[in-house]
């Protein structure tokens, strides 16, 4: 049986939809929406509902619906949206949901975008308000931004057959559409939300561009765009949404609201179904009725809870057989699914009087509730109107203006009104004048009068009356929290959910703060409705990142050298957004027999790296020596031109922030390396003390770290091998000593060669333009090939450090560890009158004999590999809850030179308790380990000058 | 978002600014002088106003100046702005 009208509403009924619903094979036309085309197959059943398994249909025809949640299969698997917003293609295949979908397990193959919109005046809703603020804003010469989350405009007026002006309300739409369409600088956006207000005007809209394109939409065009608006003047003409009365069964499918029944017949050509019985506490579902009525449905009763019923609207019903109840409600419903039956008796509760009529469909209005959520997030105080039964706009705000039903006027041609002066001082105020004003248009509507019972519900079985359809809340559930002692709406709606599924509460949230009021026995004008929060319809994660997924998602940072490192199959590491070589894998190797390799190779013959990625910083001017004695707790200032010097940073509390080596490259010139991971933040730190503390210096900074390709040359052989491709450099230990740099030139281009090791080897740091970085790269690989060059990655290089005690800043400290607990007191100038963290030195807290220290562990099985990360203990067996925990072990490896694995670790009093064995819990079981120096390799340092 | 006018390059969106916490906290003259507690209160303590508070503002993502705002926290209004170095403004509050 079909449920489509003859003629009527705006789809296209020569062209057929086929979709498949639920596993059913229907057809419907393009204009439907998925609900629509279901309800005109006869379909109400949808879903079920997530706590209950109840069944679930379809309440109302646009995003305030809280029932119709659908899984969108095909084209590509979307799951949680409201089949009133699902404009139907051909080929839809959809299935109700049960409170919850399922995420497409591939990634989503279409684009989406974001685009930045700029204008004078943004005006959010196509209805009679919006339009008219739109035309009267874009005739002043104003920049226009008109956003509607409709396909087409007309808002309200789309879901009535009324007139305007003695013409059909469209065709004054369509003449208003036409000429903000032909006016220079108004943009026009059709399904488009606006769904989050924020400050100084900045508006964040969703457009869906071919979401209703289906199979059909086009490759390359973006199929969602977060739109950011940013205005001066806001003119939010949101409209209003029916709410419902509860009352016992009022979840049942075929129970929708009065307006969206009419709507579903005005704009879609759609009956809800076959008798239909009206509840109502207003004037407004009588014209749905009569209008229901005149099309062929069967409406044997208006069940009206006013005590009296609107004479002229009662005599229209008369005269249509339409039966009107004044004084009465509906009690409760039948049907196993749908509904069969409506009960009905006198809302004074005569016992036992009561009337069951026979119907598949109950329409209900409870009045209307103005759509505040954007003024509301606006942060516009909201003010309770008692005759509305709703809360309303209750404050003029400088650059957003109310207009239309979202100011709780229902009558027509003063909501247009509202728009054209809301338009026009929304123009004054963005500094233009308006011109030719728009001529107010009559109605012909039957149902204006905004007089209405306020009824949140009916009383009866409160178990079965039900708040949020879609969250099962009933009033059962709201009576629990008043009884548990909850008065804030705040606090109820986390404890009731009620408000916090798909739709935010749109038609369920006025409802349950009335009857938390009534519970109280508190007046709902003293109750502070709960904040309204972005987004006002759900947006999918994959609209907000846009481009910003993939290779796109951050920007990936590579040195000269990384083709090179491609092509030798290097592993990566992500160190902030540098890709740096991990290690570099040969046949049949893992992650630790790689490694094990590269270091053996490394401290037995040579080894290369690519360290391109350390922060490098240019310091310079007449005050560099001085600034960089306040940064650094050792000496900078006393260092000679030709030598380096390796320092240590720390915040004003003392705590090591970044450590590197700094050259003195001139008189007036240094040059500072920093972590990888922390060249911003040095940077900004230098910055911030030379801006704010210390202006009168004279010190630029300036970061040099793509522009220098550095490549640290490690082990016994480097000295031959760098001999080899620099014949200008005389490497000899006298004549090129630890510490202390060179300008020559390498594989015949021009570099700078520091003696520096992060390895304890015999080493050289090679600096080159990073242009000449690769070509050097090469030279060296191949004029160490009869010594095994091996290059090596980030893991090699953090175990040879480690073998050392060399701390990584960041794995070894995380901003509690000062120099003195990493063992580095000899990096601490006790010559400088004062440095950044010196006065913090001599703090209690920072002499305290149990802050945690810097030392090795050896676990007693040299072969067992502890986490890093794990908590170290005292004893060997754990004691009851709360342990003591001693602190954490920080690095941990395997180590070819050692024979052994071995650890770094931060340990409570470490530094007395080298010697000790202590405990670690790995699992179930408790590890010894053997606390040792943190310098397990090469304690004399005998291998440094080779 | 927000915009921040700074006073280099006027109002940007707050993306581009870095936040750097309570304004005129001067690094102290002597800090060998200061007891115990005087330092703390130099390292650790800061005002934590509602209303109008001074505040320290970086334009990271722009001419990476770094200014002094007096931002109303209730609202997040800023009520005035101005370069390093100048005096704080009077402001209504
Ligand atoms: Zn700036």
């Amino acid at each position: 049986m079909t449920f489509r009208t003859p003629t009527g509403g705006t789809i296209d009924r020569n062209t057929l939809l086929h979709f498949t619903f639920n596993g059913r094979k229907l057809t419907g036309h393009p204009g439907d929406t998925l609900a629509s085309a279901l309800l005109a197959n006869g379909v109400h059943e949808v879903g079920s509902s997530v706590k209950l398994g109840r069944p679930r249909g379809i309440v109302a025809a646009g995003s305030e619906d809280p029932t119709s949640l659908v899984q969108v299969e095909e084209p590509f698997p979307e799951p949680m949206l409201l089949a009133t917003t699902v404009e139907l293609f051909d080929g839809l295949v959809a299935r109700g949901l049960a409170g919850q979908g399922r995420l497409a397990p591939e990634p989503d193959p279409a684009r989406y975008d974001a685009k930045h919109e700029h204008c004078d005046v943004l005006v959010v809703g196509a209805g009679p308000a919006g339009l008219a603020a739109a035309l009267t804003a874009a005739r002043s010469g104003a920049r226009v931004v008109l956003v509607d989350e409709q396909n087409q405009a007309g808002g309200a007026l789309l879901g009535v057959d009324e007139y305007l002006d003695d013409r059909p309300s469209a065709a004054w739409v369509a003449d208003v559409l036409a000429e903000l369409r032909s006016t220079a600088g108004v943009l026009v956006l059709e399904r488009t939300t606006a769904f989050g207000m924020y400050q100084d005007g900045f508006v964040l809209a969703l457009q869906k561009r071919t979401d209703h394109l289906g199979f059909a939409a086009p490759a390359g065009v973006a199929r969602q765009r977060v739109w950011r608006i940013r205005t001066r003047q806001i003119v939010l003409a949101t409209g209003a949404h029916e709410r419902p009365v509860v009352f016992a069964g009022n979840d049942r499918p075929g129970i929708m609201l009065a307006s969206s029944a009419r709507t579903f017949l005005h704009r879609y050509g759609v009956l809800p179904g076959s008798r239909a019985v009206v509840f109502t506490t207003n004037d407004s579902a009588y014209c749905a009725a009569i209008d229901l009525a005149e099309s062929g449905v069967d409406v044997p009763m208006i069940v009206d809870a006013r005590p009296e019923a609107p004479a002229r609207l009662a005599t229209e019903c008369a005269a249509r057989g339409i039966e009107v109840r004044a004084g009465h409600v509906v009690i409760g419903t039948e049907g196993a699914g749908r509904v069969t039956d409506a009960h009905v008796a006198p809302l004074d509760g005569v016992a036992g009087h009561c009337d069951t009529v026979v119907c598949d469909t109950v329409l209900v209005s409870g009045g209307w509730n103005p759509v505040v959520n954007l003024f509301s997030q606006a942060r516009g105080k909201l003010r309770y109107d008692a005759e509305l039964g709703a809360f309303v706009p209750g404050e003029e705000l400088e650059t957003v203006r109310v207009a239309g039903s979202a100011t709780g006027e229902l009558d027509l041609t003063a909501c247009v009104r509202q728009g054209r002066n809301a338009g026009a001082s929304a123009a004054i105020s963005a500094g233009f004048t308006p011109r030719g004003q728009m001529p107010l248009p009559v109605s012909d509507s039957r149902c204006t009068s905004r007089s209405g019972l306020v009824l949140w519900r009916v009383p009866g079985d409160d178990d079965a009356s039900f708040v949020d359809l879609q969250r099962d809340a009933t009033v059962a559930d709201v009576l629990r929290a008043t009884g548990a002692g909850l008065r804030s709406l705040e606090h109820i709606k986390r404890y009731t959910t009620i408000g916090t599924a798909h739709d935010q509460g749109k038609t369920s949230g006025m409802i349950a703060a009335g009857i938390v009021a009534e519970a109280l026995g508190v007046e709902l004008a003293d109750q502070r409705p709960t904040t309204f929060r972005p987004p006002y319809t759900a947006v999918s994660f994959a609209a907000l990142a846009g481009r910003d997924r993939g290779e796109l998602h951050d920007p990936v940072r590579v040195t000269a050298i990384h083709p090179w490192h491609v092509a030798h199959g290097a592993l990566f590491e992500d160190v902030g957004q540098w890709k740096r070589p991990w290690y570099y894998p040969q046949a049949g190797e893992d992650l630790h027999t790689a490694v094990l390799r590269e270091c053996k190779a490394t401290r037995e013959s040579v080894g290369m790296m690519d360290g391109s990625t350390l922060g490098k910083i240019d310091v310079q001017g007449r005050d560099a020596g001085k600034f960089l004695d306040m940064l650094y707790t050792n000496m900078m200032s006393t260092l000679k031109v030709g030598r380096i010097r390796y320092g240590v940073m720390c915040g004003v509390d003392g705590m090591v922030i970044d450590d590197g080596t700094v050259i003195r490259v001139g008189e007036e010139r240094y040059l500072v390396t920093t972590t990888t991971g922390n060249a911003a933040k040095i940077l900004d730190w230098m910055e911030e003390w030379l801006q704010t503390e210390w202006p009168h210096l004279d010190v630029h900074c300036t970061s040099v770290t793509e522009h220098w390709a550095t490549i640290p040359l490690v082990g016994p052989k480097s000295r031959d091998v760098l001999a080899a491709v620099a014949p200008d450099l005389d490497v000899s230990n006298e004549a090129f000593e630890f510490m202390t740099w060179h300008d020559t030139h390498v594989a015949g281009v021009p570099a700078r060669v520091c003696r520096i090791s992060f390895s304890g080897e015999l080493a050289y740091e090679i600096n080159v333009t990073a242009w000449h970085g690769l070509a050097v790269w090469e030279a060296l690989m191949a004029a160490g090939e009869q010594y095994g060059i091996t290059p090596y990655g980030t893991e090699t290089m953090h175990v040879l450090r480690a073998e050392k005690g060399y701390p990584i800043i960041g794995q070894e400290t995380d901003a509690t560890v000062t120099p003195q607990d990493l063992g580095m007191s000899w990096a601490v100038s006790k010559k400088k009158p004062d440095f950044i963290g010196k006065r913090s030195f001599a703090r209690a807290e920072n002499n305290r004999t149990d802050r945690k220290q810097l030392v090795g562990l050896l676990p007693v099985d040299p072969s067992v590999l502890l986490p890093e990360g794990s908590q170290i203990v005292e004893t060997d067996r754990l004691p009851e809850p709360p342990v003591r925990m001693l602190g954490h072990v920080t690095s941990s490896y395997p180590s070819a030179a050692l024979g052994r694995t071995f650890a770094l670790a931060l340990v409570r009093s470490g530094h007395e308790r080298i010697g000790e064995t202590l405990y670690v819990p790995v699992e179930d079981s408790l590890v010894p380990v053997t606390v040792t120096e943190s310098v397990l390799y090469d304690k004399e340092g005998a291998r440094r000058d080779g | 978002m927000q915009l921040i006018p700074c006073p280099w390059c006027g109002p940007r969106e707050e993306a581009e600014f870095h936040y750097g916490g309570q304004a005129h906290v001067a690094y102290p003259e002597d800090p060998s002088a200061l007891t115990d507690e005087e330092w703390a209160q130099y390292v650790f303590f800061r005002e934590n106003p509602s209303g109008p508070f001074a505040e320290r503002w970086s334009h990271s993502a722009g001419c990476r100046r770094w200014f002094n705002a007096v931002r109303d926290t209730r609202s997040h209004d800023l009520l005035a702005v101005y370069r390093a170095g100048e005096p704080m403004p009077e402001v209504l509050s």
